[in-house]
């Protein structure tokens, strides 16, 4: 689609000071409101005339919802909190350090500068013909554009599609999900915890939203337990170029181990599904083995069990086969012996 | 309401002059600069009530003085510092966070300015590539180290990377070259002159830390 270059279409611009008042607007304005955190995710949709609320809530000024704090039981991360910041964090990259890293990776410094994790977690998925404006299933409509013999789906995903078959962009996500993070939701009925993996819809379930986040809700934080402080972590992003671009894949893993033996796991795998995946079957099947890289590729073979893949996005099977492999051994040891 | 209200009437309207007569009368526009032309150039978009105007007269920051400008709620930093402020250093290449050409300091962070309300920045500091020289027309140490090593080809990304460096070498001034090439790795040029570019940056980083060579104080 042509690139519109004049100022973009108007809208009210609403900018509270507290998170209580963040809260009430979005809740008077209901379905006519777009929260603007970043606003990295949210500026292609308004420049490119493709949502139009009619207003903006703007939580830059929303000092309460920033920074990260130490917990008796981890970390507390407001959704306010810049990418940059939280991969500066001391206690964060010494604790948590694959969240450090998955968010260093996201895009470019600017973006992160300015990106939050609140907007990180919370963002649309790339699809270029529902980004583009196609009246696509997602977008409403009654038609994949990228699932048919012409449509260009080497992005797409290879798990989870029913109709949709984009999937989920984020870097930070999976990392969140390894390190058991909960998501607090704050409404006019109250506040809401939800593990970081059920705050995520497929398409099989609501086709046009891809969180649970409803017109009055706001994310105002990011709790990461203790339970996995400072345990062995693994995280690896696949790209074409090695700034800007999205995930073609990621993975991250947290893993407590007793000698070499896998005491506690949890793997998580993104831009393969429209669902960040949790790879739950792998964790069980891995548990109380040893880190090697027998374990690994089991794991790797495992993972990949009825993935089904498009016209152009085959390589995604032995992609997350090797870096589910990857996330249990380490890069070193990680080529294949079958 | 606003009279911005229906895009499409403003954009039909403003066809009618050149985009080069509306830039430069914008700029000549003077002290407080406001979007009148918008709305000489939309009939029937005139009517401002004076609560909405108040609103809209802010007051930002802009290289050490407070600019009062008159602003759209959805309008980009870039496009006020260009087109209301006449601060044409800071470049729109791709207006989508994709390219850093207009990369400008907020609070000293580099930020592309494409992607940055301004209606957000009223209480920060914006620093554009006008403010880096001092006040006696010395350039700023990676102004001058872009000279001396002539590191730009059409120079278009120039101001981007600039500011990307200023900013970047206020969190690390004494970085490697792959540590600073990471650093400003948020800015593209289209002719592709990187290494150019970096060599440029490094002496200024080198500059920035050192002070010039004497020669060039003299
Ligand atoms: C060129 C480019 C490259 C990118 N590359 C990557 C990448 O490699 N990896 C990656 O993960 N991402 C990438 N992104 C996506 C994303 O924009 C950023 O990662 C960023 O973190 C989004 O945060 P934000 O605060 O700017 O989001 P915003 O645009 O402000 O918000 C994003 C969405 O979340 C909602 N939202 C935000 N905060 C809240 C809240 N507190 N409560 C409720 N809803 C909320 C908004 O309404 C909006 O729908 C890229 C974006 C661009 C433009
Ligand atoms: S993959 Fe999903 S978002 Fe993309 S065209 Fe198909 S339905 Fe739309
Ligand atoms: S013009 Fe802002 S990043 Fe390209
Ligand atoms: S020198 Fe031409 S775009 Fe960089």
């Amino acid at each position: 689609m042509a690139v519109i270059r004049d100022v973009m279409p108007a809208f009210e611009l609403l900018q509270p000071g507290s998170a209580a008042d963040a809260q009430r607007l979005l809740e008077q304005n209901g379905e006519a409101a777009w929260v603007m955190a970043g606003g990295m995710d949210s500026f292609d949709w308004l420049k490119d005339r493709i949502k139009k609320p009619r207003v903006l809530v703007d939580l830059s000024g929303v000092d309460e919802l920033r920074g990260v704090r130490v917990t008796s039981d981890g970390v507390e991360i407001g959704a306010m909190t810049t990418l940059t910041e939280i991969a500066n964090h001391a206690e964060i990259k010494k604790n948590y350090g694959v969240l450090a890293e998955a968010v260093s990776l996201v895009a470019s410094p600017q973006i992160r500068n300015q990106g939050t994790l609140g907007g990180n977690v919370s963002q649309d998925v790339r699809c270029w013909y529902y980004r583009g404006g196609w009246p696509c299933y997602r977008a409403g409509g009654n038609i994949c554009y990228a699932d048919t013999p012409v449509g260009r789906n080497r992005e797409h995903a290879i798990f989870g599609g029913d109709r949709c078959i984009a999937v989920h962009p984020s870097d930070s996500v999976p990392a969140l999900i390894a390190l058991d993070a909960k998501f607090v939701v704050q409404s006019a009925k109250g506040e809401r915890v939800i593990d970081a993996e059920d705050f995520y819809i497929g398409p099989q379930d609501d086709i046009t939203h891809i969180n649970i986040l409803k017109p009055g809700d706001l994310l105002t934080a990011i709790r990461i337990p203790a339970t996995f402080a400072g345990a062995r972590f693994y995280f690896e992003k696949v790209r074409d170029r090695n700034v800007w671009d999205f995930p073609l894949m990621n993975v991250a893993s947290a893993m407590k181990l007793s000698g070499n033996n896998i005491d506690q796991i949890r793997i998580a795998v993104n831009a393969v599904s429209p669902r960040p995946m949790r790879l739950k079957n792998v964790e069980d099947a891995v548990r109380g083995k040893p880190a090697t890289p027998e374990t690994g590729e089991m794991a790797g073979k495992l993972a990949i069990e009825g993935a089904k893949p498009l016209q152009f996005n085959a390589y995604k099977i032995p992609l997350m086969r090797n870096l589910v492999k990857r996330s249990i051994t380490g890069v070193r040891e990680a080529t294949w012996t079958s | 309401m606003p009279e911005m209200d229906d895009p499409r009437q403003s954009e039909g309207a403003q066809r009618k002059v050149t985009r080069r007569q509306f830039i430069l009368g914008v700029i000549a526009g003077g002290a407080v600069v406001s979007a009148a032309s918008y709305r000489l150039l939309a009939p029937g978009h005139g009517r401002l009530s004076s609560a909405n105007w108040s609103e809209r007269l802010i007051s930002i920051n802009v290289n050490g003085k407070a600019r009062r400008v008159e602003a759209m709620k959805q309008e980009t930093l870039a496009w006020t510092l260009r087109y209301k402020l006449g601060l044409t250093g800071t470049k729109l290449g791709c207006d989508r966070a994709e390219c850093g050409a207009c990369t400008v300091l907020l609070d000293d962070v580099p930020h592309y300015s494409c992607s940055v309300l301004t209606h957000t920045v009223r209480n920060k500091k914006v620093t554009t590539i006008e403010g880096l020289a001092a006040a006696d027309g010395k350039l700023h140490p990676v102004q001058q180290a872009v000279v001396d090593q002539q590191g730009f080809q059409c120079a278009f990304c120039m101001s981007g990377f600039i500011m990307a460096t200023v900013g970047y070498l206020k969190q690390n001034p004494n970085p490697t070259r792959a540590e600073l090439a990471h650093g400003i790795s948020g800015n593209l040029c289209r002719c592709q002159d990187y290494s150019k570019i970096l060599d440029s940056m490094m002496r200024g980083a080198e500059y920035t830390r050192n002070g010039f060579p004497a020669e060039r104080r003299a």
